[in-house]
């Protein structure tokens, strides 16, 4: 076997830039709201661990 | 409930500590060393070993893998034992993690020293090393993981979360940029070529700086500081926020290394983009850490360990601002080539992880020796060598790349270029000395601190089991709660693929529309296979670390064109495994050096510089001239590229050394016109073959011609 390049054709390059561009702003927003809307308490605990 | 008792494994942290010492120190004297060589060329002693195309990839892989490595694994070891509240999972899997790094250390400066080498930038350990490599990133990986499922505690802190990004992506970032062909043992061509292999090498260049030197670092920034500071971080909510950010957008971040280069300008933008949004996330983090500190600024001023954590974090804000700036394309223009790139990469390697790594020692020697520091003046002076010796390291270097891009660029007012190479190095000379000066002080500054842990050291005793007790976490009663416990235990599991999902996302969809060459990157039909003799002499010119000089690509502008020739085309390095587009300019660009001198040029100059270009800073390569070509070696070479596609006619492995001594003795014989009389064997002829190639093809009119080359 030879590794010679078997993939030779690419049309819509954009497509590749933009669903990176979406995914990272979809997975942020989820973040965002994840951080936003978690427990108060919850985060002070976990922020005190590496104090006890 | 009852709560269980358990000790935590000092000894290997320790050991951890020692090691990121020694590193430290070894790894700064090459550097010192090879800044030394840059103006006073003669300190190499025309010794293969100690030139810096050898000394430099030394100097820069200790201090990445060395110092900063072991400073991560010290980190690593002392914190996510605490954080877990458990033991590490095997102390057995410690010790192999401990002695196998140390030994591919060892390999590594042994076997760059003498020359092998991939040629690629701080990945120019070969095959073996690499696959050792692999190893024992995945031991050190099975005993973090082992760690945190067996843990107390049943919430992850962010530390861990970066340890956890770190691990995954260096092991992502390291296997597939060393994909090679072995030729022999320590022998191997990287399995891209030309553009393809410039991306997928920056790709994992800059991500060795983002998961290597700075997510773990982070990491241990997030637990070190609170620690230190005796408060929790300023705002968790704000760390989740900078690790997931900080690690998806980093990916994406390498063609920044390539611009104006003859990478596709789609990949260029896209590593623009996401390299401006880094700011953001970067500082969030810079600011988290700094504001950690609210209300406890008077500390800084007692305790020296603050006092490098502050620096190193307003370091890491200061090269995450310029990091981006650099990345814009009219910054860069100027930037790249020059030794602007090499302070901005200093603030970073000195300023943030040299800082870091000490303020960190300074915490934590001490603790595991139940002992206070020998001395906080000792420190404190630490501190200051260090500081002052990063400013007289990185202003004169920020000058000297902004004074020389400024020369490069000069032309007079007939639109001839101003200044001759040369005359753009020479000028900037007392910077280099300067920066030496820097860099000397702030390794004295290392030298002091060495001392302070020794008598620190003295002073106490290893507490190498130190005991700890907590609850365990909880067991679900019935099979109802099963799901919520399951789920806590998978956690770390989920992290892992998360972040896995998150960069090999990014690296896919930045890596394959490259790889779908045809269209991709223009095909020249001129453009033809090295002959075997300029394949040999394209193996001394990586062997010799050329390209950490010399540059071989030559981007569109007015002065470069006027200076070196028409620009590269992503087509001329089809065959070119590995790439050898370097990434600094301290000598001219080569892209086109072909057919600008005669062979004898080429001759006189590699065997003394200053003969042909007096005041030029290039080392001498006496050796070239008593060295025979490794014939030998020629027919599996050939075979390796055939393999990697390379079309060379089947069965020209067997034929390849006939055509070799055949371009050899016309080079022999080329030099006899000139009254140089030589070995047509010898390794000058080799690269004299090689430097004539480089950047003719295009120049050819038709295939013929090429023909008559080869």
């Amino acid at each position: 076997m030879k590794f010679v390049y078997y993939l030779e054709k690419i049309s819509g390059v954009n497509i590749y830039a933009l669903s990176s561009f979406v995914f990272f702003f979809l997975f942020f927003l989820v973040m965002l709201t994840w951080v936003i809307k978690a427990d108060k308490e919850k985060i002070n605990t976990i922020s005190r661990i590496p104090l006890d | 409930m009852q709560v269980e008792k358990f000790y935590y494994d000092n000894k290997i942290v320790k050991w951890f500590a020692y090691a990121t010492l020694l590193w430290g120190v070894v790894g700064m004297l090459a550097g010192l060393y090879a800044a030394i060589q840059i103006y006073a060329p003669g300190t190499s002693m025309n010794f293969a070993p100690t030139t810096f195309g050898r000394v430099r990839p030394v100097h820069t892989n200790a201090v990445i893998f060395a110092f900063v490595g072991n400073c991560i694994f010290t980190g690593v070891y002392y914190s996510l034992q605490r954080l877990c509240k458990a033991r590490m999972f095997s102390d057995k899997l410690s010790w192999i993690h401990f002695f196998g790094w140390q030994l591919i250390i060892v390999a590594a400066a042994v076997t760059l020293l003498m020359g092998f080498t991939t040629g690629k930038e701080y990945a120019e350990l070969e095959w073996p090393i690499d696959i050792a490599i692999t190893l024992v990133w995945v031991v050190f990986g099975i005993n973090m993981f082992g760690t945190i499922i067996k843990r107390r505690e049943s919430h992850l802190y962010v530390a861990i979360w970066f340890y956890i990004a770190t691990w995954v992506t260096v092991a992502m970032l390291h296997i597939v940029n060393s994909i090679e062909i072995p030729v022999s043992f320590m022998k191997s061509y990287s399995w891209y070529a030309g553009v393809q292999d410039a991306l997928v090498q920056w790709w994992y260049g800059h991500n060795a700086v983002a998961f290597f030197l700075t997510t773990p670092i982070l990491g241990l920034m997030y637990y070190f500081l609170p620690k230190a500071a005796n408060r929790p971080v300023y705002s968790y909510r704000l760390s989740i926020i900078h690790f997931w950010a900080l690690i998806f957008l980093y990916i994406w971040a390498g063609p920044h290394h390539l611009l104006y280069s003859a990478l596709p300008d789609w990949a260029q933008s896209l590593g623009v983009v996401f390299s401006v949004m880094l700011i953001a996330p970067s500082w969030g983090g810079m600011l988290n850490g700094l504001f950690t500190l609210r209300g406890a600024w008077d500390k800084v001023r007692e305790e020296p360990v603050l006092k490098f954590f502050v620096v190193a974090i307003t370091c890491y804000g200061m090269s995450t601002f310029e990091g981006p700036m650099l990345s814009l394309k009219n910054v860069n223009a100027i930037s790249h080539f020059t030794d602007w790139t090499i302070a901005h990469v200093h603030i970073g390697g000195l300023g943030w992880n040299g800082f870091m790594a000490f303020g960190m020692m300074y915490y934590l020697i001490p603790k595991i020796f139940g002992t206070q520091l020998y001395s906080k003046k000792l420190a404190t002076n630490h501190f200051w060598l260090g500081t002052i010796g990063i400013v007289l390291y990185a202003v004169p270097l920020y000058w000297a790349g902004f004074a020389q891009a400024e020369m490069w660029k000069q032309f007079t007012e007939e639109g001839q270029l101003k200044y001759q190479f040369l005359e753009t190095v020479t000028n900037i000379i007392p910077m280099y000395v300067t920066r030496s000066i820097g860099g000397g002080l702030y390794l004295i500054g290392a030298f002091v601190m060495v001392y302070n842990m020794y008598k620190t050291v003295q002073s106490g005793k290893l507490i190498a089991n130190e005991y700890a007790e907590a609850a365990p976490l909880l067991r679900p009663a019935s099979p109802a709660k099963e799901y919520w416990h399951r789920v806590i235990e998978r956690k770390p599991l989920t992290m892992l693929v998360l972040s896995l999902i998150m960069v090999a996302i990014g690296g896919l969809l930045e890596l394959i529309p490259t790889f779908l060459v045809k269209s991709n990157v223009p095909t020249i039909s001129s453009v033809k296979p090295y002959t075997p003799l300029e394949l040999i002499g394209r193996d001394i010119y990586v062997r010799e670390g050329c390209y950490t000089c010399h540059s071989q690509m030559i981007r569109p502008f007015r002065d470069e064109v006027a200076r070196y020739g028409e620009y590269s085309k992503a087509g001329e390095f089809v065959y070119d495994h590995p790439f050898q587009w370097g990434s600094k300019r301290t000598g001219p660009d080569l892209a086109r050096e072909g057919g600008k001198y005669p062979d004898a040029w080429h001759y006189n100059h590699m065997m003394d510089p200053r003969i042909m270009s007096p005041g030029s800073i290039m080392p001498q390569y006496g050796w070239l001239y008593d060295t025979q070509i490794d014939t030998a070696s020629v027919p599996a070479k050939i075979r390796a590229m055939q393999t990697l596609g390379v079309p060379y006619a089947a069965g020209y492995d067997q034929q390849a050394n006939t055509d070799l001594m055949k371009q050899a003795n016309g080079i022999k014989q080329n030099l006899k016109k000139d009254k140089i009389s030589t070995q047509a064997d010898a390794e000058i002829i080799a690269l004299i073959a090689y430097l004539q190639r480089l950047g003719t093809d295009i120049k050819a009119t038709s295939n013929q011609q090429v023909a008559e080359i080869r």
